[in-house]
């Protein structure tokens, strides 16, 4: 209990004061104003956009932004699908793995260009030191960057006034690179190597236990890539147990090190929103508005974790805990901080198995994902998808006021109305569809690792996962077959494009807009009131969207628990 | 606020029973698909209904217990039907009383005038555009135009229900008539302004009526809402089956399609069109007509109002105030002097005068006349004072640079302290008349512009609701400060040019503001076509009433509030039954998903909040609830949620008390008591 | 499209930036700086490796403490957990048979609960740690086997125990290969 309490304050005050100094930072960063890394980064930035032909100075409309953020991850996912097919003639290939198999590598591509990171292989048996580095690593900075970009734009929407651009899409996704993610992830992964995350090219280690039992010890370029892994919400570990792999995250400072990396962009960017709309206080509102989600979430996974396993307890577990898939050195309060952190953003890294996880637990992460992962969320994609449920909100709170809808002076029509839609219902929509036709077809069940709820759980955690571009996987579920690479792919693409696209038109579009100014008639959106508005709407919506597939799911699970009844 | 009933039509109660057979008899015809597609969620619900139907004809001809299938395709056809019947309701009331309105100028006849000036009689239907006909004493108005010659009093009471008679004329702000109102006295020539069937009432009709209706945009973006709730319940409920199928349960179409329809939000989706048909139909309560619902909806958004002076704020003539005497001389020789000069003076000043000293006297009615003797000598633009002449005395009256010269001219000196009382009353912003016997300056009459009665209340409410209001007048900046002031007004424009008002309107709206504007004036045209909420006098002349969206019959300047507050009302009762409706699921979900699969899996009997007896009648009294939830809040939607004027907070806070919550609880209860109403009649 | 072409630029660009210059930057740093840390944080004994420090590796000899249950045996090629669910009979099964096991092997009365970290496997399969309850329940079982007195065994336990970092993060817990090293260094 303690300990439950005391990880989430220390996360959380390492958390806010580097956030702020940060959003404050990234803020001057995107209004390319000079920052105290300028004059180290600026030479490099330049050169860049020589190398690339890029002008600096141009903007770019909502359509052409579109068009920009499209094509790099479509080609992001097309270079990665061939590095990974031609693996076999590449060089840094110390174990001679073959190419990556079609539908596998197919999958992995869209996975890692879209910022998912979901991994349908075990990293040690397929893919090379080269592919991880030159190709999943590479992948790892640019769809955070594109993530990143687009939020801007986003924002430059609401700060603008009767403006018909939304900003450069190549500077922006140059400076996050060069100003933000480079810099960050190069000091940490040379803290977490001098914790012993391996960083080296050398072929694995055969060693000779104490029992003569051969152990080949694996090796890599890891902490270049864990460190991206977490900054860019990205997930995609080195090894098959991800962050639960020693290797990837020794001890607990490295385990605080990485929960607090993921959670510091996305955090981060929410109190840059609050400076670029000129409204601080604003910004605040929406943290509130996350932390009060996260909390939530969070109280119920440490209440079910600490109530333990009724049935473990009756086989002889001391206090019937729950320590399957969980690590020593984490330890369970560390580990239910880690998993609730990883699935309200989009990252996916794991450093304990959610399949083991209790029922109730699971379902804090399915409705954590399911709502859009808007707890903090993605790099970029977390605050657009949190300014679709504030568009929502405020659609229907100015409705109640007396007043046709409008957010930060901008008012809100059937447009950006129906982007706010698209953005929260679709992805329900299709990974309702994808899970319902997985239960359906033998393909589906055949990966089923875990029977009766918990086998529905799996599923619907594999679709929403993926469609909220997280990642992390219920790992009993077999998913490196055809069908499941091929529809979780899809399911990837569409759910990426859902956040990303309509963000962009919502911000262009609002971007056009001039200012409504404010009044006794207007509602303000930077108190107590609002945060509660939001969050209703948001934990409303979410319940309503998924009361179904979890009653069958993780609470039917839960209530087998409390009966006593096995599956 | 009084609200009026139009014309001499009596109040009609809300379910009159004609309104109501109509309503009932719109609702089955609006049961055609076509008209559904208006309404995408009832359009489903018709779906749902029609299969339903469909499997409950097959389980009866195959010998199968259809009882179950029976109830949920009759309620579910209830929905609909209920729906239906609201939007048809609100178009039955909002017709009446425009209808009320048109048939007071039915069968009319009119004297048309011919080129050569000879009149002909003729029924009022043939009258078109540009038609010019004479009305005169006793007569009836054939039609909507524009008064080019005379001046008349005129009886509206057949339009607005107001019994007291009012002055049109010809070439001012007063000009406009309309059809069915009555000439008292008078001669007048009109001009007809439009032709039969094109009159700003029927165009208020062709908003009503719902197959020419067009959807505002707010209406628009709530449906964009609707539809995307919809289409993610079609998937929600789709994937039940499968689901359940996975986990070992059968699931039944019409279960499912139960589930739907609870889910879809039903209640709004079926209110929708009702509430905003109501919302004009209030409107018309209030003697407005509305031309653009887009406009109403604007006009819950309005944060500037722009107001003239002289007889919007103002009575429009000024008003004796007070008497003050020169030194040495008695207030009764002022009161006596003044009051002689004035009581032939037909002008409203005059008129005023002696009322004011009427007052002083403590002396009512008309005893009061001038000596037989008396001659009045009338204002004129050179002397620039009146007076009158009775016996060896010259009194007159007028402003001080005349009075000064008078006196001079007649060998008399002007005393200081009276130059000084007129200064003092100029600097206050009032006009001061002099009044002089012979070369003797008996002292100062005050002239004040009148605020009409009620306007700073009615201000101060406005300001209430976030409402800045703004006066714009030719007078100088001294009076006009002075009125703004009494009035309470936020701002005011002094010495203001012809075009002012167009372009403060526009720079206004530039920096983001939504503007109303109040006018009768043709100057006033350009100004109105600019605002957001363009109100026009119906006594205004033809350019301002075609300029304007709005048309207030009573020509009452401060009908504002009344349309603000209509604004609002719509927008709110949208968005309380948005939320009531949305968050009546969760109750549905814990009364229908337990039924799905208590039977195989009793661990989830917990879900069984509700303690509902069998999933049979739990499904049925979900479907029950949802369809009879939606009469039931027919009198809210059509009455519109009440509008206080208090912060934007506290009305959120409330409304989401009230909807929100109550929203969430009060269908538990509803679909309890449902339950066991349908178990003791043992319909399940 | 001239979007397209600086799309493939950019791609480029960056490919060779993040993907070749920045891990060879922090592979150089790593490799000079902690090279050992950086190279796995191998463990050897007279000249050979024995195994990482921060990596499990099987022990089921009387004469070793036993580590954490693992899906792979602590196959450092196969890292994964069980991904067995909570109300899984399976697991059930397992959990049932370790438990009886367990107290066979270390003298232990039935119906004595068994901490849960000795018979439930770890996320990684690669838990290189127990806790020290799981280490203290075997002292007695390590001792006979290697005719030790249980006191040192156990001074030697306890003196290897590593705590929760900022006390919240991690259990109390001991390095398995580190103490059967240490131990292997008694005798």
């Amino acid at each position: 209990m303690t300990k439950a309490v005391l990880s989430t304050l220390e996360l959380l005050l390492l958390l806010f004061p580097v956030a702020l100094l940060l959003g404050g930072y990234m803020a001057r960063v995107f209004r390319g104003e000079r920052t105290f890394l300028s004059s180290g980064l600026r030479p490099m930035e330049k050169l860049v956009y020589r190398l690339c032909r890029v002008d600096e100075a141009r903007e770019m409309s909502g359509r052409s932004y579109a068009l920009c953020v499209v094509a790099t991850t479509l080609g992001g996912c097309l270079v990665l699908l061939l590095i990974q097919l031609l693996q076999g003639i590449l060089p840094l290939n110390p174990q001679g793995l073959r190419g990556v198999r079609w539908d596998t590598a197919l999958n992995t591509a869209i996975s890692f260009g879209t910022n998912t990171n979901w991994q349908a292989y075990a990293g040690e048996t397929t893919m090379s030191p080269l592919t991880q580095m030159l190709g999943l690593a590479v992948q790892n900075f640019l769809s955070a960057a594109v993530g990143i970009a687009v939020a801007v734009a986003m924002i430059r929407g609401f700060a603008r006034k009767e403006a018909k651009t939304v900003g450069n899409f190549w500077v922006d996704l140059v400076r996050s690179v060069i100003y933000i993610l480079l810099p960050l992830a190069l000091v940490l992964a040379v803290v977490l190597v001098s914790q012993g995350v391996v960083q080296t090219l050398r072929a694995p280690v055969e060693a000779r236990t104490l029992e003569s039992a051969r152990q080949v010890i694996p090796m890599g370029p890891v902490a270049s890539q864990e460190a991206i892994k977490e900054l860019g919400t990205n997930g995609g570990g080195y090894y098959n147990a991800n962050s639960a792999h020693p290797f990837e995250n020794p001890n607990g400072l490295t385990n605080l090190l990485e929960n607090f990396a993921l959670l510091l962009i996305p955090t981060a960017l929410v109190f840059s929103f609050g400076i670029m709309v000129g409204n601080r206080r604003q910004g605040r509102a929406l943290l509130a508005a996350m932390l009060a989600l996260f909390a939530l979430g969070l109280g119920l996974s440490f209440w079910a974790e600490l109530s333990g396993n009724p049935l473990l307890a009756d086989a002889g577990v001391l206090a019937g805990a729950n320590f399957e898939g969980k690590e020593v050195r984490l330890g369970i309060p560390a580990s239910a901080l880690w998993a609730e952190s990883t699935t309200a953003t989009s990252t996916g890294a794991v450093n304990s198995a959610h399949d083991s996880d209790l029922p109730l637990v699971g379902l804090v992460q399915l409705f954590n994902m399911g709502i859009g992962e808007v707890v903090f969320g993605g790099v970029g994609v977390g605050l657009i998808g949190m300014l679709f449920y504030v568009v929502l909100a405020m659609f229907v709170a100015g409705l109640m006021i007396g007043r046709t809808p409008e957010f930060l002076g901008k008012k809100l029509g059937a447009r950006e109305m129906i982007m706010a839609v698209i953005g929260i219902l679709l992805p329900p929509v299709i990974l309702l569809s994808g899970a319902a036709i997985a239960l359906l077809l033998p393909a589906g069940l055949a990966g089923l690792g875990n029977p009766s709820a918990h086998g529905l759980s799996e599923i619907l955690y594999a679709y929403t996962s993926a469609v909220g571009n997280n990642g992390s996987a219920m790992a009993g579920l077999s998913a490196n077959t055809p069908f499941y690479n091929l529809t979780l792919g899809l399911v990837m693409l569409i759910g990426r494009f859902a956040t990303l696209l309509p963000g962009l038109a919502i911000g262009a579009a609002v971007a056009r807009k001039r200012t409504v100014p404010s009044s006794i008639a207007t509602f303000p959106t930077t108190g107590p009131l609002f945060v509660v508005v939001l969050v209703g709407v948001i934990l409303l919506v979410g319940a309503l969207t998924y009361f179904p597939a979890f009653s069958l799911g993780p609470i039917l699970e839960h209530l087998f628990l409390g009966a006593g009844r096995l599956a | 606020m009084t609200r009026r009933s139009t014309g001499a039509a009596e109040r009609r109660s809300m379910f009159d029973r004609a309104l109501v057979i109509q309503a009932v008899r719109g609702s089955f015809r609006k049961l055609d698909p076509r008209q559904l597609l208006r309404s995408p969620v009832m359009l489903v619900t018709e779906a749902g209904a029609a299969l339903t139907t469909i499997l409950t004809v097959v389980s009866i001809v195959q010998a199968r217990p259809f009882s179950f299938e029976l109830q949920v395709s009759l309620w579910l056809w209830f929905t609909v039907l209920f729906a239906n019947f609201a939007e048809a309701l609100a178009e039955a009331q909002g017709s009446a009383r425009a209808e009320s309105l048109r048939r007071s100028r039915k069968d009319l006849a009119a004297r048309r005038q011919l080129a050569d000036g000879r009149t002909e009689q003729v029924s009022a239907a043939t009258l078109r555009k540009g038609d010019a006909v004479v009305v005169g004493d006793g007569e009836t108005i054939p039609g909507d135009g524009e008064i080019v010659e005379g001046t008349a009093l005129v009886d509206e009471s057949a339009i607005t229900g107001e019994s007291a008679p009012v002055v049109r004329e010809a070439g001012g702000d007063r000009s406009g008539v309309t059809g069915g109102s009555r000439v008292l006295s008078g001669q007048i020539k009109v001009r007809i302004t439009a032709n039969p069937g094109e009159t700003f009432l029927d165009h208020m009709i062709a908003m009503v009526e719902g197959a020419r209706r067009q959807m505002t945009p707010n209406e628009i973006a709530l449906q964009i809402l609707l539809v995307g709730l919809t289409v993610l319940f079609v998937v929600v409920v789709l994937s039940v089956p499968a689901m359940a199928h996975y986990m070992g349960v059968a699931t039944t179409v019409p279960v499912l399609v139960s589930l739907l329809v609870c889910l879809m939000p039903t209640t709004i989706g079926g209110l929708l069109p009702a509430i905003g048909i109501a919302g004009m139909d209030r409107l018309v309560q209030r003697n407005v007509i509305a031309l653009s619902g887009r406009a109403v909806e604007a006009s819950g958004d309005v944060d500037i109002v722009v107001l003239d002076k002289t007889g919007t704020i103002t009575l429009g003539n000024r008003m004796a105030t007070e008497l003050l005497p020169a030194p040495g001389v008695s207030r009764e020789e002022l009161i006596d002097a003044a009051l002689l000069s004035s009581l032939p003076d037909e002008t409203p000043e005059g008129r005023s005068i002696v009322v004011l000293c009427k007052n002083e006297l403590g002396i009512r009615g008309g005893d009061i006349r001038a000596p037989g003797d008396a001659v009045f000598i009338p204002f004129s633009a050179m002397t620039r004072m009146s007076g009158v002449d009775v016996g060896m005395r010259r009194i007159r009256k007028g402003a001080i640079d005349a009075m000064e010269g008078l006196v001079r001219l007649l060998g008399g000196y002007f005393p200081e302290p009276v130059k000084a009382q007129v200064e003092a009353v100029a600097r206050n912003g009032d006009t001061p008349m002099v009044v002089t016997d012979g070369s003797r300056v008996l002292g100062v009459v005050r002239l004040k512009d009148v605020l009409k009665q009620g306007i700073k209340a009615r201000l101060a409410e406005l300001r209430h609701m976030g409402i800045r209001s703004v006066m714009i007048t030719g007078d100088n900046p001294l009076t006009a400060a002075s009125i703004a002031a009494e009035a309470g007004l936020d701002d005011f424009i002094a010495q203001a040019k012809p075009d002012a008002k167009l372009s403060l309107i526009r720079k206004y709206q530039s920096d983001g503001h939504l503007v109303a504007m109040i006018g009768d004036g043709t100057n006033d045209a350009p100004a109105l076509a600019q605002a957001d909420v363009a109100v026009a006098m119906n006594a205004g002349t033809q350019a301002a009433r075609e300029a304007a969206n709005m048309i207030d019959l009573d020509s009452n300047p401060t009908k504002l509030l009344d349309i603000v507050e209509v604004g609002k009302e719509i927008l709110i009762t949208r968005g309380a039954l948005t939320t009531f409706s949305v968050a009546n699921d969760m109750a549905k979900y814990f009364a229908i998903v337990p039924a799905i699969f208590a039977a195989a899996y009793p661990e989830l009997g917990v879900l069984n909040v509700m303690r509902l007896s069998t999933p049979a009648s739990a499904i049925l009294a979900a479907v029950v609830f949802n369809a009879l939830i939606i009469p039931a809040l027919i009198p809210l939607a059509l009455r519109g949620v009440r509008f206080r004027a208090r912060s934007a907070s506290a009305v959120l806070r409330w409304n989401l008390l009230v909807y929100g919550m109550g929203g969430l609880l009060l269908p538990f209860l509803g679909i309890k008591l449902l339950d066991m109403f349908l178990v003791a009649l043992r319909l399940v | 499209m001239k979007e397209i072409r600086t799309a493939f630029l950019v791609i480029l660009v960056f490919s060779l930036l993040l993907g070749v210059v920045y891990p060879l930057l922090l592979t150089g740093i790593g490799q000079l700086v902690f090279p050992w840390r950086a190279n796995g944080s191998l463990v050897s004994v007279g000249g050979r490796v024995v195994g990482s420090e921060l990596l499990g590796q099987s022990f089921s000899s009387a004469r070793y403490f036993h580590g954490r249950p693992s899906p792979s045996d602590y196959d450092a090629m196969a890292s994964g957990a069980s991904n067995l669910g909570p109300s899984n009979r399976a697991l059930l099964l397992v959990v049932q048979e370790r438990v009886d096991r367990i107290r066979s092997k270390n003298g232990l009365p039935s119906g004595t609960p068994i901490p849960a970290d000795l018979v439930l496997s770890s996320a990684s399969g690669l838990d290189p740690e127990i806790s020290i309850e799981s280490a203290l329940l075997q002292v007695d079982r390590v001792a006979t086997a290697r005719g030790l007195d249980v006191a040192v065994v156990r001074s030697l336990v306890e003196r290897m125990v590593v705590g929760p970092f900022l006390a919240a993060f991690g259990d109390r817990r001991v390095n398995v290969l580190r103490l059967n090293l240490a131990l292997d260094g008694l005798t």
